[in-house]
């Protein structure tokens, strides 16, 4: 049987859920032999591969990067998971969201400095004028709320979508 | 012309960044440039919320080590209130902080750095991590996830869960410890202290491997930064931040939180959401110290728990008193790590840690409030204003990977003169720039709090400006 091809992605969250993927523990040990991973933190490759079976998105879209990123993620996965309160509401990032994007940048890059006062442009992605969940950019395929979700449901879910079954997460997983 | 590498993804770090590397005709490495690339503005979409809201606001920031920015936060927040916490309150939270040294540390060293270390710098990229480690060393692996396990469980047992708990409050926690949970912990402790003993003889065992590595990852004099107690003791929850110089010597200290800005100032980069703190008195950017457990293990006069000073004494017969190569902050993790262990042992077997009042009630007493914890990737420091009804007016947070800004880029230079050189790039290569961040263990996460995700990226650029290669 060949590895289900498995990709994880961090937009704009804590890695709170990928903590909470790796607190799987000795249930990692389990699966290394049914996926590869193929691209995310934990892994090195540069470039979002094509083909990828299932991607874990962690995190609200927030940058310009983001959105790129998640575009691509859609376009070359076949089942995207919204994993996480920030991936499914935006959540703690879209805190920001009634504050004007260079007022916000303002108060850290010019008032909270003592020295070379200004903005950030070299080489950073310009951020989007709000923080926003990521089925308002792409289309999502499960949601998968918690802050994080715990370890067990992350388990259970990848074990319900390598068998070919769709998850049944009703009143098993709750916000926060 | 020249030649700009970019590393788009700096991986196996908790964030993102980006580095490029120009190069100039003769294809040398001229500059080399570390972007961070996220900005999530906690410092400014706090203002007017709640002060008391702020440990569990805060914790978000980073699901690495939630319990940092907790603690931070709470103890900011203590400060606020004016009280003094219980005393079994202060040993609750700083056992829950040495579960979280161990758990951080364990994915730094195991699940982050050692497909570095044991599957080599130039192994195959596709399997060059924690999958390909459980495939190649699973005995390492094991070892590394059961150490994991250790620390995040131990959270939970305390805490009521592993990632972004709500036990640690303004004023100390919510529970008290029972003497089930004490004791489950303490079954734990001992498997828990075999591998970090069998983890240091393997990393020891492999000192000699790493000639090029160990001289060329950030080997450079700059002063150091940790928190000690009154007799110069490693602290991790509460004491005073030292700053030493490249040799030892001592050059400041920060004797209450408050007096922090008088010792750190920050500068804006124009091309990474990661601002750059310095020393104060030295200035911009000749005031670059680093944290973390290097600096730690510097700073500190002995760690005060018997195993791990033993290991120290052994440290520094190797390398020196004061050491200066960051390669060795692998080694300096695993010290620390013994530490956290004996130290969690001697907390459980305190009596007064079971004692039932673990909370202080008040309200605002004062208008400002800092707090400062040594994160397990260095100084963490939380400062809060508030009006009187306790609405947050202004924050200022200065994370540990923001104090090694400046030093990581100067290692990535560094590693990059070494091991980069112009027309091709060799995968191990632009593997060792980013190991060398992975040395620092950054907590991008942490540092993008205000400032950015770090894509870790990589691109080789010419003299006039085009992309040659990118990563």
């Amino acid at each position: 049987m060949s590895k289900a091809r498995i990709a994880t992605v961090w937009l704009d969250g804590c890695s709170g859920c990928h903590m909470s993927l790796l607190d799987l523990d000795e249930a990692l040990i389990d699966l290394a032999p049914k996926v590869e991973i193929v691209y995310g933190p934990l892994v090195d490759a540069q470039e979002f591969p094509e083909a990828v079976d299932v991607t874990l998105v962690e995190g609200a879209v927030s940058s310009q990067d983001d959105l790129r990123l998640a575009q691509t993620v859609r376009a070359r996965s076949r089942l995207v998971v919204a994993l996480g309160d920030c991936a499914v509401t935006a959540n703690v990032p879209s805190m920001r969201n009634q504050i004007p994007t260079k007022t916000l940048l303002e108060r850290i890059y010019v008032d909270g400095v003592n020295v070379n006062h200004r903005v950030p442009t070299d080489g950073v992605p310009p951020l989007l004028r709000q923080a926003c969940p990521l089925h308002e950019v792409i289309r999502v395929d499960l949601h998968v709320p918690g802050c994080p979700p715990p370890a067990a449901i992350i388990g259970y879910v990848l074990g319900e979508l390598l068998a070919g079954r769709k998850p049944e997460l009703a009143g098993k997983v709750k916000f926060g | 012309m020249g030649t700009t590498i970019r590393i788009h993804h700096v991986t196996r770090i908790e964030g993102h960044a980006r580095i490029d590397i120009h190069l100039n005709e003769q294809g040398q490495v001229a500059s080399t440039q570390f972007h961070v690339t996220q900005v999530r503005g906690f410092e400014k979409f706090t203002e007017g919320r709640p002060f008391y809201e702020m440990p569990a606001v805060t914790a978000r920031i980073c699901g690495i080590c939630p319990v940092s920015h907790l603690l931070a936060s709470a103890k900011a927040c203590d400060a606020i209130m004016a009280v003094q916490i219980p005393e079994a309150a202060r040993l609750l939270r700083e056992l829950l902080h040495c579960a979280q040294f161990v758990q951080s540390h364990a994915l730094s060293f195991f699940h982050l750095s050692a497909p570095d270390l044991l599957l080599g710098f130039d192994s195959g990229p596709e399997a060059r991590n924690v999958l390909g480690l459980i495939e190649k060393h699973p005995e390492a692996a094991r070892d590394g996830i059961a150490l994991r396990r250790f620390g995040q469980q131990a959270i939970e047992r305390l805490a009521g869960e592993r990632v972004h708990p709500a036990w640690v409050v303004p004023g100390g926690v919510n529970k008290p410890l029972s003497v089930d949970t004490r004791d489950l912990i303490l079954a734990d402790l001992p498997l828990a202290h075999s591998i970090l003993r069998r983890t240091l003889r393997l990393f020891k065992s492999m000192l000699d491997s790493f000639p090029e590595e160990s001289e060329a990852f950030g080997n450079m004099p700059t002063m150091h930064a940790g928190l000690t107690d009154a007799d110069g003791r490693l602290q991790i929850y509460d004491g005073m931040v030292r700053f030493i110089d490249a040799d030892g010597k001592p050059a400041g200290r920060i004797a209450r939180p408050l007096e922090y800005s008088k010792w750190i100032g920050e500068a804006a980069l124009p091309d990474s959401y990661l601002k750059a703190p310095y020393f104060k008195p030295r200035g911009y950017p000749d005031g670059i110290y680093r944290v973390g457990p290097l600096a730690r293990l510097n700073v500190a006069e002995t760690c005060g728990t018997s195993e791990a000073d033993r290991e120290l004494l052994e440290y520094r017969q190797r390398l020196g008193r004061v050491v200066n190569r960051s390669f060795f902050y692998h080694y300096a993790r695993l010290i620390e790590a013994l530490y956290a262990l004996e130290r969690m042992e001697e907390l459980l077997h305190m009596p007064e840690i079971l004692d039932r009042h673990v909370r202080a009630e008040a309200g605002v007493n004062a208008l400002e409030g800092a707090g400062i914890i040594e994160a397990p990737r260095g100084v963490l420091i939380h400062h809060y204003r508030v009006d009187e009804r306790g609405a947050i007016t202004g924050a200022n947070l200065i994370v540990a990977t923001g104090h090694n800004n400046l030093a990581i880029s100067r290692s990535i230079q560094q590693v990059a003169e070494r091991f980069v050189e112009g027309g091709s790039i060799r995968e191990g290569a632009l593997n060792r720039v980013s190991a060398v961040v992975r040395a620092y263990d950054p907590c991008l996460s942490c540092s993008t709090h205000a400032f950015g995700r770090p894509a870790f990226r990589l691109r080789l650029i010419g003299p006039a400006g085009a992309v040659l290669d990118e990563r």
